[in-house]
């Protein structure tokens, strides 16, 4: 019964056209892994779910609908910037500061910090110490601690009624529900959603790719994951020191002309399997090595900013060579022209307490807003002028926003705000949005979103929604049931679209 | 009365299994396991044929784990014998299986279990083809969960009168008269069905139209497939065929057939060598024990292969990675401070268990509930840390209710095959589990001690000894409370709004338990119950699953309404009530599925079949696809020589890229590689970090480990090249298979670059595979002989030059490139 070696020379007559050239396999195959062309070939997202997982590259790649952008830059400013001192203008609390809030006033919520029945940490209201204006057309509020950013608000639709869930109090937690739409762990992110619905716009780069100042938010690489989507989805983030991307570099000694070669040999090796085993997996495997083959070359120019005019580097504040959000920023913008779908910036360290020096609203705050306000305002400046902004989508949010009530922890010498989950500012720009409005309102303290109040959910539903994308049929199987980002929630917010 | 009954039941239950024990060791007609050697000093009470030497006093009662001495630790003991041993029959030859198979006393007629004859044709056409339909486009709002207009599609008495609305959903025979019809066919899509959804498939609507014509047959309590006690048939009359090895390939021919296709021809030698090596053991066999395999043409050369593979300490490694994404085993805590915890005793238990081929029923008592167990060994408490693998924050205050909810979820995802996760909300959607029912397991839970006695993270921990190596350690594991906390129904699943007050109980509607449901034993003991119909069918696919990529049911971690119908229902209810008859040995199962002539298909295809079978649903050919995350790294480290083979202890800490787990803003943890041989273990033993697990691993579809994972995904993606091209771990393998080819591959390039690939594939290259590996060998030594320091740099510096003398560096450089290319090899890495 035993049968014995097949014949692997006369099946290679047959696949003659594989010995002209190392590579000739790589960009036939290519096709079928890389946007349009797979998505066409596979089955509908829900479809494709339930058959599960062999062969899952990307579930459409085409949108449910006309998207309004194609692209998005999320910049996440993690630890949650003070809505109060930068966007939520109150003029009520100047009047009231100092004072102290009846405990009775706020209930059961639990505080990160802030202990209302604590006789020492008795919440008091605490004023902006910083002034307002209203800017441009639209006359929009913003404060002095962001001059650049109040020159663009024009572009802007201003968020100011965002919330989240009350529970969560605490960075981990509430960062996964912003960019996982859930606080448990291992749950696909928006850019896994995204890459997953929609494919690559370009086949040397990841669909989705994160740019981190330095190190990882409190929420973890959870933030970037593909959960239960397969692997390829995950963001990438570019590496600030080192390889931009894990493993990009050749071994010591390897050059990339040699380094061609082998996967040349790999690919031809791959080939000729193929021809005998018939198996289209292997096809998917030869694509990988050629992007991975193109990765290498593209990727180390592409975060070379040495290239980018003076001008535009001073547009953004940018420095070649440094870590920096205005680099990134920078980054952002060349990942953006090369079609990666989504880019997600995280900028660390917005978490004014007021316990220590370090995150004392008066002294690191301001400082805080200087490292990224040129560089945000240079972002959107830069994209209009090279007619990006329309099909780009730019958001600013974070994990919530921060109380009206003053934290005592730093005694006289530091002023800060504690974690709130009930009211914070987020901005949208570009890629559909409409310029120049405010959506929302909190009540005149600034406790609570009480005008068209916007959920987590509400935002990751419409920023699907501008992408072309049905939060609701966006789905993928995993554990038995059908789970989607805004897990059994979500509204989209039509009155933000243009 | 009844209990009277049951007990007697149970009395007699115990002596028959007495009386049939002895008459194994008796007249025995080999051991039970003919392929793993038990060691004497076992202390894994899981041969049957020694239980007629320990004196079972049959205990007065024998569910209790208080029970009296000596006391029952088997899991037949405890559960009162729910599975009866029955005498196997001898099955050295190669085919015994398939003979023996009707001499077997798999009684059809104990009262309650359905043949598959029994079932009409009718019934399974509803079952297969209608009641799908009605489960994925009607029940959303017209099922258990909601009835809109008064009409569900999950009760028959609904759907054939007339609805609130004084339309008759469905009119036997007369389709046109039937209301379904007209709203899953109208234009509008305000009127059709279902709604805000796209219409149904034009065939799903004919298939339907069809059923009504028919008569809409709907047989009356009718239970979903996989709710029903496996079916007793035997496989389908096939005896006479050459082909057959088995009873597996009885069931899967009888399909080919239908559908007017043969199976694929045998795999060649090599590759099945190489195949079962890899299923078996996780790792690739050495060229010498390919040629040995494929030298010895004894009559049984095969199945002597396959029983030294699973003689091997290594195939316990092998299974447990899988058994470890259910348990979620991990080496951290997760979330934000994601501290270290000790664990790997219970890794090692895990590993160990398999390896002795402890019974499947057995594992399932010790992990669930061996501290209750009376007397119990450390090694029967450290099983428990199953359970205690939870992630665990650092806020306790609500997530000792997300603890809890996760034990309930892994339990049924591990052993049910059940999404009970759904009822932690609300009563689930599909299936008939409410979420009452969800609550009373998590009650059984609710009473355990936990780590959230206050704010700090304390969890019980106990010393104890890994089987394999000698080493003591620590390890979290379950114990009771003294008083069990009172048992909320949480509304809405929010674990701060207290419904009403539950006991502890199990899926009544799947099926009841025997006796009253107290505490895990009884929990245990209601899994491994012979009337259980899911725990057996569910752990044998997931087992075909491993070997197949896929399993007969393919979503393995739902056997529920909503998951796939099995592609071989029959085959799978017979493996899962052969898994019982082999007191739930999986050593015994997965040797019966690779000597089948199903397994030792070739996976090479055609075009035309491929496309004709592109999932290779119907077995038509053998399986092949890409090995595990793990084994990656297992294979590249065995090709090189380099890998250690070390069984159990502490995790290690492999050479990772700087920064992996240092770059966070909290939970940071400095990875300090491990020196000497530590660097070069397999994947499994590998440190696990929650928050940021080892970077090749999640490259490859790790999962991570925060909730029970049943099945993993397989993508290919560009960061997997990188990988295997760059990563210093795969290149420094490179560099040693590389000298390996040198060393062991003689003085011509051809015979090096052949080492190289044997040692890689198993196989022995083609002609026009060597040209082309050849050319690029020899333009490799011409350019480092042109350029000596351009070698040493690729070999990793002086230091590594100078541990190996005699052989030519430039020679070293070119076939480490070689070896480079080898080890990227989609075959490499691919099981074939």
């Amino acid at each position: 019964m035993r049968s014995g070696q097949s014949n692997i020379p006369d099946l290679l007559k047959r696949s003659a056209f594989l010995s002209r050239s190392g590579i000739g396999m790589g960009a036939a195959a290519l096709a079928s892994l890389l946007n349009g062309n797979l998505a066409q070939a596979s089955p509908r997202p829900e479809e494709e779910s339930k058959n599960s997982s062999q062969k899952v590259a990307v579930a459409g790649g085409t949108p449910h609908f006309a998207p309004r952008a194609k692209q998005i830059i999320f910049l996440f400013m993690a630890g949650g910037p003070s809505q109060l001192d930068l966007f939520d203008y109150k003029p009520a609390l100047n009047a009231l500061d100092g004072k102290t809030v009846d405990p009775k006033e706020i209930g059961d919520q639990r505080f990160a910090q802030i202990r209302p029945r604590n006789r020492y940490m008795t919440p008091r209201l605490l004023a902006s110490p910083y002034k307002f204006k209203q800017h441009g057309e639209s006359g929009a509020y913003v404060s002095e601690l962001l001059p650049h950013l109040s020159g663009v608000v024009d572009e802007i639709t201003f968020i100011k009624s965002m919330h989240t869930d009350p529970k969560l109090i605490d960075h981990p937690f509430a960062q996964l529900m912003l960019t996982t739409g859930t606080q448990i762990e291992g749950r696909p992110s928006l850019g896994a959603w995204l890459s997953y619905g929609l494919g690559s716009e370009n086949e040397n780069l990841p669909a989705f790719i994160a740019l981190l100042s330095n190190l990882f938010p409190r929420g973890g690489p959870g933030i970037l994951g593909s959960g239960f989507l397969p692997s390829m989805h995950q963001g990438v983030p570019l590496r600030s020191e080192g390889d931009p991307i894990l493993f990009l570099s050749n071994p010591n000694g390897m050059s990339s002309e040699v380094r061609r070669r082998t996967v040349d040999a790999v690919n031809s090796m791959n080939a000729i399997h193929q021809r005998l085993v018939g198996d289209p997996e292997i096809s998917s495997r030869i694509a990988a090595y050629e992007m991975a083959c193109r990765m290498q070359t593209s990727a180390p120019e592409l975060v070379d900013l040495s290239s980018e005019p003076r001008h535009i580097l001073e547009l953004y504040g940018a420095e070649p060579g440094k870590t920096s959000f205005a680099n990134n920023c920078l980054l952002a913008r060349r990942l953006i022209e090369q079609g990666v779908r989504m880019v997600q910036l995280v900028d660390l360290d917005w978490d004014h307490h007021g316990d220590t020096q370090k995150r004392d609203m008066m002294k690191a705050l301001p400082l805080q807003c200087q490292s990224v306000d040129r560089a945000v305002a240079g972002l959107l400046r830069d994209l209009r002028q090279r007619s990006l902004l329309d099909q780009t989508l730019v958001v600013w949010a974070a994990e919530f926003g921060r109380t009206p009530v003053r934290e005592n922890r730093g005694a006289a010498q530091f002023i800060g705000r504690d974690h709130h989950p009930f009211a914070a500012t987020f901005w949208m720009a570009g890629g559909g949005v409409r310029q120049g409005m405010t959506y929302g309102a909190t009540d005149e303290l600034g406790f609570q979103a009480t005008e068209n109040p916007m959920h987590i959910h509400d935002l990751q539903a419409t920023i699907l929604h501008l992408m072309g994308l049905d939060h609701e049929r966006l789905t993928y199987r995993f554990q038995g049931r059908e789970h989607r980002l805004t897990d059994v929630e979500g509204r989209v917010v039509q009155e933000l679209f243009a | 009365m009844d209990r009277t009954v049951s007990k007697y039941r149970r009395y007699f239950i115990v002596l028959a299994m007495l009386i049939a024990a002895s008459l194994v060791s008796r007249f025995a007609v080999t051991a039970r396991r003919p392929v793993a050697a038990v060691p004497a000093a076992s202390p894994l009470p899981s041969d049957a044929a020694s239980i007629p030497t320990t004196s079972v006093a049959v205990p007065s009662e024998p569910v209790a784990a208080e029970s009296a001495a000596p006391f029952p630790e088997s899991a037949q003991q405890i559960c009162g014998c729910a599975s009866p041993p029955t005498v196997l029959t001898n099955e050295n030859g190669p085919d015994a299986n398939a003979v023996d198979f009707h001499s077997e006393a798999t009684n059809a007629t104990d009262p309650g279990v359905e043949l598959a004859g029994q079932i009409s044709p009718g019934a399974m056409r509803f079952e297969n083809e209608i009641r799908p339909i009605f489960v994925d486009h009607c029940y959303r709002c017209h099922g258990p969960h909601s009835q809109e207009a008064g009409i569900r599609f999950d009760r028959r008495e609904s759907i054939f009168v007339a609805s609130a609305s004084g339309v008759i959903p469905v009119v036997p025979g007369d389709p046109d008269a039937s209301s379904v019809m007209a709203r899953l066919t109208a234009a509008d899509p305000h009127i059709r069905m279902p709604q805000d959804a796209d219409p149904l498939p034009e065939r799903q609507i004919a298939v339907l139209r069809q059923w009504i014509s028919d008569g809409a047959e709907w047989p009356a309590d009718l239970k979903h497939w996989a709710f029903r006690k496996p079916s007793l048939a035997p496989p389908p009359g096939r005896h006479d065929q050459a082909w057959c090895r088995n009873g597996i390939d009885q069931f899967v021919l009888a399909k080919l057939d239908a559908e007017g296709l043969r199976p694929a021809a045998e795999a060649d030698l090599a590759t099945l060598a190489r195949r079962l090596s890899l299923d078996l053991t996780g790792l690739p066999p050495t060229p010498a024990e390919v040629d040995e395999f494929v030298a010895d043409t004894g009559p049984d050369a095969y199945e002597q292969f396959v029983d030294r593979l699973l003689a091997s300490p290594h195939y316990g490694e092998k299974w447990a990675m899988r058994w470890l994404d259910l348990a979620r085993y991990a080496d951290t805590n997760g979330f934000e401070m994601d501290d270290a915890r000790t664990m790997w005793l219970y890794r090692d238990w895990v590993i160990d268990a398999l390896n002795q081929d402890m019974s499947f029923d057995q594992f399932t008592l010790e992990q669930l509930a061996g501290d209750l167990i009376p007397h119990a060994t450390s090694e029967q408490i450290v099983a428990t840390g199953f359970m205690r693998n939870s992630a665990v924050a650092p806020d306790i205050s609500q997530h000792r209710f997300e603890m809890l909810v996760d034990r309930v979820n892994t339990l049924g995802t591990t052993w049910l095959g059940l999404t009970l996760s759904c009822a932690q909300c609300h009563d689930h959607k599909f299936d008939p589990v409410s979420q009452r029912d969800f609550y009373q397991l998590y009650a059984i839970f609710n009473s355990t001690v936990d780590e959230c006695e206050g704010v700090k993270y304390k969890g019980k921990q106990i010393s104890a000894r890994s089987q394999l190596n000698d080493l003591s350690g620590e390890a979290l594991v379950m114990s009771d409370r003294k008083e069990p906390l009172v048992t909320h129904l949480k509304i809405r699943g929010a674990f701060d709004a207290d419904g009403e007050v539950v006991d502890v109980g199990v899926l009544n509607s799947i099926y009841p338990p025997r006796d009253r449901i107290k505490n895990r034993i009884s929990l245990a003991c209601w899994l491994i119950d012979e009337d259980n119909p899911l725990t057996a069918r569910v752990t044998m696919n997931r087992i075909w699953e491993s070997i197949f990529g896929g399993g007969i049911v393919r979503t393995s971690e739902d056997f529920g309404l909503r998951g796939e119908r099995p592609s071989h229902p029959e085959l799978l209810d017979w493996l899962a009530v052969e898994f019982r008859r082999r007191e739930w040995s999986m050593k015994a199962m997965v040797r019966l599925i690779v000597t089948s002539a199903t397994y030792r298909q070739t996976s090479r295809v055609s075009e035309e079949s491929y496309k004709s079978d592109p999932e290779n649903r119907l077995l038509g050919r053998g399986a092949r696809f890409r090995v595990d995350a793990e084994l990656v790294r297992d294979i590249a480290l065995t090709a090189s020589g380099l890998l250690s083979r070390k069984l159990g202890g502490p995790s290690v800490f492999p050479e990772q890229p700087e920064g992996t787990t240092e770059k966070q803003e909290f939970g940071v943890f400095h990875w300090k590689q491990d020196i000497g041989e530590d660097r070069y273990r397999r994947g499994l033993y590998t440190h696990w970090k929650r928050a940021a697990p080892y970077p090749s691993f999640v490259i490859f579809d790790a999962p991570g480990r925060m909730v029970a994972c049943s099945r993993r995904i397989r993508s290919s993606n560009p960061l997997q090249a990188l990988t295997i091209l760059n990563d210093p771990v795969f290149f420094e393998a490179a560099v040693h298979l590389g000298r390996r080819m040198l060393v062991e591959g003689g003085d011509s390039a051809r015979n090096r670059i052949e080492r190289g690939f044997r040692l890689c594939v198993s196989r022995i290259p083609a002609e026009s595979e060597l040209d082309l590996l050849e050319k690029l060998y020899h333009d490799e030594c011409v350019r480092f002989e042109a350029n000596p320091a351009a070698a040493a740099t690729q070999l990793g510096g002086e230091n590594v030059i100078s541990e190996h003398t005699g052989i030519s560096v430039s020679e070293w450089a070119a076939s480490s490139t070689l070896a480079n290319v080898l080890l990227n090899l989609d075959e490499t890495i691919t099981k074939e």
